[in-house]
């Protein structure tokens, strides 16, 4: 377990920016944005489609340069980071989980090759039987039974399962850090609250830190910490949880909120506007 | 509207078939909308593939019965649609409706083309007078004909292919998942645009299709949950949110996430497991291997539906715990 009161922040993320395109055409998806995760921390990034939120994703993993602004892990900066070789030992401690695993997930690899596989990005390969010690301890944390799933195809695997499979791929490696991307927008009620139930979990037992990037509001509260509410690429506000949501400050978040859809009408929710 | 004893299955090879829409009956008044929750695999796309004469192999019909707007429609595997079925009866709204747009034509030669499809005969000027004044009654804005559907949000398009394929005033508006794939403010822009669809009288009732009962229920007037290609309850929204009777229906809203206080004091559980292999079905109830309150006679025997056509769960459970019956409507 790492240290509960870090004076370093796990993930510092300061001033990022990222732009497509030039000129009077020029987007910017990502426009200087700034935040930390702490360990343990669970951190949602909440916002409408084109806000930007998936580009951030993707510029926290370093699968997309940054036009300015840097990345740090433990005090590190990794935005300098370049190639396979250089970028291994972020990816030890990065992982991600997308939002439809069946599109993630190689068609003609087993669910034992797929996550094997996944060990490639340790300096040192593990031996076959230590893959698969570690293989088949990945999917008991994420409730799968190795002899059940091991040897077996995705299409051969419910919606649930291979979303669970593309977790314990991520898992494999011991990441301190886990981008969930929209990782539950394609799955049903029922099956989101369970997903969401094994990443509460991996913290409680690893304390490991998630970033949660998804537009629904009410996913977001059940599982975060804090808060980041995105809106044309900026932040347009952050903070605990309880405080974005309950009582919004930018129009936008109260927008964003007075739009979801509630189970029992509106007077659940005990905001005053101010 | 009312469909009867529908059965389809989906056939590929030797081996058994899918029994995706298992004995379905429905009705929906006029001017009313109703829900159709369950999970994913649970048929329900399937039952808009047949109601709206969409079906093609694998997926055959195996029979039942539609009867809308006084016209009735004997259901079999060589059920062809009338030239007038679709769009003038029934319109259909699918999952990724924002993507059937063609992408290098404007809006406007996509709605001429759609409706030349009806009416060879229909000058060009006329149906884009007509398109544009749609689009305004509904407060939408006109100039989205003139554009490319790359130019429009996910969410507008999606709109504007609603206001398209009503353009024929259906009698039916059957909408799979159509706020699935959008943000939330763009799922209330289209829940209003299918209301405003709905008073303005340009459609006679919509059958709205989705896994997520929170949307449901700022929209239907009714909803039906389906399990494993069956109705396993019905009953008005009001009802089936505030006093689930199947321990299906109750599973699920006890797995939605509001964002509200309550939510994040508690651990919040989905139902375990997943819905069946439609080849083997489950024997007895279809829930039972993942129902919390299973009997021994669950496992055996196929729950009896107690309650009325309008108000009814199918459960050994309600059966016989139905001390409630204000709530089911009396008769069993």
């Amino acid at each position: 377990m790492s240290v509960a009161q870090a004076p370093v922040p796990l993930l510092e993320v300061i001033d990022l920016s990222r732009t497509f395109g030039s000129g009077a055409n020029m987007v910017r998806a990502v426009d200087h944005v700034s935040f930390t995760v702490q360990p343990g921390e669970i951190v949602a990034i909440v916002g409408e489609s084109g806000s930007g939120k998936t580009t951030l994703g993707r510029l926290l993993l370093r699968l997309l340069d940054p036009t300015s602004g840097q990345i740090r892990l433990h005090g590190r900066d990794v935005t300098t980071l370049r190639g396979h070789n250089e970028l291994k030992g972020y990816w030890q401690k990065v992982q991600a989980v997308f939002q439809d695993p069946f599109a993630a997930f190689n068609q003609f690899y087993t669910v034992g090759h797929v996550l094997g596989k996944a060990l490639n990005v340790l300096d040192k390969p593990p031996s076959r039987a230590e893959r698969l010690q570690r293989t088949e301890a990945a999917l008991r944390e994420v409730g799968l039974d190795p002899a059940d799933v091991m040897n077996k195809w995705p299409h051969q695997l419910s919606g649930g399962q291979v979303q669970r499979v593309m977790i314990a791929r991520a898992l494999i490696v011991g990441p301190e850090l886990l981008i969930a991307d929209e990782s539950t927008s394609m799955c049903d009620a029922s099956l989101r609250v369970t997903v969401l139930n094994l990443l509460l979990d991996l913290r409680k037992n690893h304390n490991m830190s998630i970033l949660f990037i998804t537009h629904d509001l009410g996913q977001a509260y059940y599982v975060s910490d804090r808060v980041l509410v995105m809106y044309r690429g900026q932040l347009v506000e952050q903070g605990p949880v309880e405080h974005v949501l309950l009582h919004p400050q930018h129009d936008y978040t109260k927008r964003l909120m007075s739009d979801v859809p509630l189970l029992r009408g509106r007077e659940g929710i005990t905001a005053e506007p101010n | 509207m009312r469909i009867k004893d529908v059965y389809a299955v989906y056939a590929v090879g030797a081996g058994p078939v899918v029994k995706a829409v298992d004995g379905v009956s429905l009705s929906v008044a006029e001017g009313e909308v109703l829900g159709i929750a369950g999970e994913s695999g649970c048929g329900k796309s399937t039952l808009a593939a047949v109601i709206s004469l969409t079906a093609r192999p694998p997926l055959y019909i195996k029979g039942g019965e539609i009867e809308l707007d006084g016209r009735v429609i004997q259901l079999s595997e060589q059920t062809k649609a009338s030239p007038d079925w679709h769009g003038r009866m029934v319109a259909l709204l699918p999952q990724r409706a924002l993507n059937s747009l063609n992408p290098t034509a404007r809006i406007r030669d996509f709605v001429v083309d759609v409706m030349q499809a009806h009416n060879a005969a229909l000058p060009r000027q006329e149906v884009i007078a007509r398109a544009r004044e749609r689009l305004e009654q509904l407060s939408l804005p006109a100039w989205a004909l003139d554009s490319y559907p790359h130019q429009l949000s996910g969410g507008m398009r999606q709109r504007v292919v609603a206001a398209v394929s009503t353009l024929l005033d259906p009698k039916v508006l059957i909408a799979d998942e159509p706020t699935s794939a959008l943000d939330v403010s763009s799922q209330k822009q289209l829940v209003t645009l299918l209301k405003a669809l709905l008073e303005r009288k340009f459609i006679s009732r919509i059958i709205f299709i989705t896994h997520d009962i929170p949307v449901l229920s700022n929209i239907a007037d009714r909803i039906a949950v389906m399990y494993a290609g069956k109705v396993v309850e019905v009953g008005e929204t009001e009802q089936i949110v505030k006093a689930p009777q199947h321990p299906y229906t109750s599973a699920l809203i006890k797995a939605t996430l509001d964002p509200e206080p309550a939510v994040r004091q508690q651990r919040i559980e989905g139902i375990p497991g997943a819905p069946p292999d439609l080849r083997r079905p489950p024997s007895g109830c279809r829930f039972h291997p993942r129902c919390p309150l299973v009997m021994e006679h669950c496992t055996r025997d196929e729950p009896p539906v107690v309650g009325t056509p309008d108000r009814f769960a199918a459960c050994w459970w309600v059966a016989e715990h139905s001390l409630d019956e204000e709530v089911l409507g009396g008769t069993r």
